[in-house]
């Protein structure tokens, strides 16, 4: 059996996903990515790894993904999150042709060819609006941990209208509102569809087509999903394996070179075409040992 | 977020598992390190440091009452020839901001103008060029002379008018600025008002540098030096056509630059001249053996906008490791739009100046014109992909890229990548924001070839 593994090392988080040669998903493994990213990665690798039952040996090939893709070091390849995106989006939905991926750091939006081919691209810059931080600052400000904002804000009645989308500056937006009288459900209302606006705005430049797909760490989040909908005016696709699109995508990549041959190449990198299944060698008596 | 140095440093930490299997499959394998030197690295490249090293000991003898009278002028579209004609020594702010960020000194003068007061969104060459000024006027290429006159054209950037005037205030020298009206007619041809209204000012000029020297002006001499400027327009815009060959001899944006500074600050001299001689050979001989500047031509790209200059080579890295050369570049056209169709006429000398001001340079047109312009090159050029640089202090012209991405990515189906950070102040270049974006663009774009393939 081949297996092939992609590690996902994004601002915030870390995810790590092993694939055989028959496309099944026989790994996960989340963490969080800390300060030292090269740990993480490793970490990530290994735990998934260990949780496929196999040892890193058997691994043919790994790519790296994400913002820490140049520190993957014992990957073969890096490939950046957002070829990644749209490939694994296209393998968990085939009709994929939005991606609006939405992590820690990161708002962006991908159209996607029918192979899963990114056509255009955008980015948020240098401005963590509509990203994952956002929402954090939002949930810290009110006292309540990431998880459960998503939740109660599906309560709302008459949600807030935010002055701001800026993360730093949501806090003193929200205290006022709180010094208002106003909910907490209708403030986290206003919070998601605030971002939810700004996001749908900047995924508009590269035009929004069904099916839309979202990925990334706040797709875990119920409020951010509905918000989106509302604000599309569509139903996008999310399933509990969206937060790992990226890895699943580098996965997928990685699996196509290390079979190189055997199936049919969809890769990004023209040089990957005469790349043969092989064996990944632990250069350091550290690598954990079959178990 | 993790830039190079961070990556250097830590390349050596906790890497168990490092070099698995390694294949070398990124896209950096086959690009030797010494492929993306950020400067031009053939024959030119010396003779044109010795040309710009004496230029710049010219600014240095003035600044120390040794040398002739200096003008300050702006780059785009200047009457640099009328100048010349007196025997005064141009200098350009602009050019001094950049060669000041090339070396990594810009950051403490843009820090000391914030302290006086220009704001973070002002234009940083503006408060590189003020820094320096209060710092002494002294840099590590030349110490830059006191103006004896600012002459400021005003071609579509207004931030310069000001820049010129706070120069003025702030040295007690007398200001001319040269009203410019903006590219309004369709074809962009100039009304004949308009023309009149700028050699009228020309002539201005003229009297302002007659009083300043206490010399007549020599219209023979003037033809001369404006044979001279058309003679090295003929032989930069054939420059810029060779890059239409497949490989292109030289990058049209980051080899560009060597060639720029001498278009500048040696037009209209016999050096210039001979500059362009010497360097439409080399090029010319590149291209016979289809020589370019990268091992394999994988991608062939038009690029808008000025580049980061403190990051001159990091950001050549990132198209080089791809197989990138640009194969033309807007920012090259900010002097000129020679390959165009623009001469420096010695029949006409002040109506070509002023047609040079009014309607061949980019500063002063539209953007449809700035849209055409790019169309032209993706088309004649050959290239793969429009890669626009927006830069952020420089709020006038990054204005409208959004519009000119969508324009070229949605209607004309060219792929478009835009990216942000500044000409001058290191402080909005994040490194792996760019790499991210640069990377993924050329990821899709190898994508495209390898379905076209199929």
């Amino acid at each position: 059996m081949i297996y092939a593994a992609g590690v996902d090392v994004g601002s915030t988080q870390t995810k790590a996903i092993v694939l055989n040669e028959d496309h099944k998903i026989v790994a996960r493994c989340l963490i969080n990515t800390g300060a030292n990213v090269s740990q993480a990665a490793e970490r990530a690798f290994r735990e998934a790894v260990a949780s496929a039952g196999i040892t890193p040996e058997q691994v043919a090939y790994v790519v790296g993904t994400g913002y820490g893709r140049y520190k993957v070091n014992f990957g073969n390849a890096q490939i950046t999150e957002i070829s990644c995106h749209a490939r694994g989006a296209n393998f968990l939905f085939p009709k994929t042709r939005t991606v609006i991926d939405m992590g820690g750091q990161d708002a962006k939006g991908i159209r996607v060819g029918e192979e899963g081919d990114v056509q255009d691209f955008v980015m948020n810059d240098k401005c963590a609006a509509g990203t994952g931080r956002f929402l954090s600052n939002a949930a810290e400000t009110l006292g309540l941990s990431l998880d459960k904002i998503g939740p109660i804000s599906l309560n709302a009645k008459k949600p807030v209208r935010l002055s701001t989308v800026c993360a730093v500056f949501v806090e003193s937006d929200i205290m006022s509102y709180l010094a208002e009288g106003k909910t907490v459900p209708d403030i986290l209302g206003g919070v998601h569809s605030a971002i939810a606006a700004r996001t749908v705005a900047l995924v508009r430049r590269v035009g929004i087509e069904p099916e839309v797909t979202f990925t990334g760490g706040v797709t875990r989040n119920t409020g951010m999903v509905k918000a989106l909908e509302e604000k599309l005016q569509l139903a996008v696709n999310v399933c509990e394996d969206s937060h790992y699109i990226g890895a699943i995508g580098a996965a997928l990549f990685a699996l196509e070179r290390a079979t190189a041959g055997v199936t049919e190449i969809k890769d990004v990198d023209l040089q990957a075409g005469t790349a043969k299944p092989q064996v990944v060698l632990p250069t350091s008596s550290t690598v954990p040992t079959a178990h | 977020m993790l830039d190079n140095t961070e990556q250097k440093k830590n390349a050596g930490d906790l890497i168990p598992l490092q070099s698995l299997g390694k294949k070398g499959s990124s896209p950096a394998a086959g690009v030797k390190k010494d492929d993306t030197r950020p400067d031009y690295q053939g024959k030119i490249h010396n003779l044109q440091k010795d040309m710009i090293g004496r230029y710049y000991d010219h600014l240095t003898a003035a600044a120390e009452g040794k040398g002739g009278k200096s003008v300050y002028m702006m780059i785009s579209g200047n009457p640099v020839e009328l100048i010349q004609a007196f025997d005064m020594i141009p200098v350009y702010p602009e050019v001094n901001a950049l060669q000041l960020a090339v070396k990594k000194q810009s950051l403490p003068l843009i820090l000391k103008a914030e302290e006086m007061g220009y704001s973070t969104d002002n234009c940083a060459y503006v408060k590189a060029d003020v820094g320096m000024y209060f710092s002494g006027c002294k840099t590590p290429f030349a110490t830059i002379p006191q103006p004896d006159l600012i002459l400021c054209n005003y071609v579509g950037c207004n931030v310069y008018l000001q820049w010129f005037e706070h120069l003025a205030q702030y040295s007690g020298r007398p200001i001319y600025n040269l009203d410019i009206p903006f590219s309004r007619s369709e074809s962009g041809e100039p009304s004949e008002a308009d023309m009149s209204y700028v050699v009228k000012q020309l002539e201005e000029v003229i009297e302002v540098c007659e009083r300043l020297t206490g010399k007549k002006l020599d219209y023979k001499k003037l033809q001369r030096i404006v044979a001279l400027s058309g003679e090295t327009g003929d032989l930069w815009s054939e420059i810029k056509k060779l890059t239409r060959q497949r490989p292109a001899p030289f990058d049209a944006y980051f080899d560009s630059v060597t060639m720029m500074a001498p278009l500048y600050c040696l037009r209209g001299t016999e050096d210039g001249l001979r500059f362009f001689q010497e360097a439409y050979k080399e090029m010319k001989q590149r291209a016979d053996r289809q020589e370019g500047p990268l091992p394999e031509e994988k991608f062939r790209f038009v690029i808008e906008g000025p580049p980061p200059w403190p990051f001159l080579r990091a950001f050549r890295d990132m198209f080089s490791r791809w197989g990138a050369v640009a194969v033309a570049s807007t920012y090259s056209t900010v002097g000129g739009l020679w390959e165009f169709g623009f001469r420096h006429d010695p029949l006409r000398p002040l109506e070509s100046i002023a047609s040079h001001m009014l309607q061949w340079n980019l500063t002063n047109r539209n953007f449809l014109h700035r849209y055409q312009q790019i169309k032209d090159y993706v088309e004649q050029w050959n290239a793969d992909a429009l890669v626009i640089h927006s830069v952020k202090s420089c709020r006038l012209f990054s204005a409208g890229q959004g519009d000119m991405r969508e324009y070229f990515a949605k209607e004309l189906n060219v792929p478009t990548l835009l990216i942000e950070s500044d000409l001058e102040d290191p402080r909005y270049f994040s490194e792996a924001q760019l790499r991210n974006r640069v990377d993924a663009f050329f990821e899709s774009l190898e994508h495209r070839k390898l379905m076209a393939a199929k």
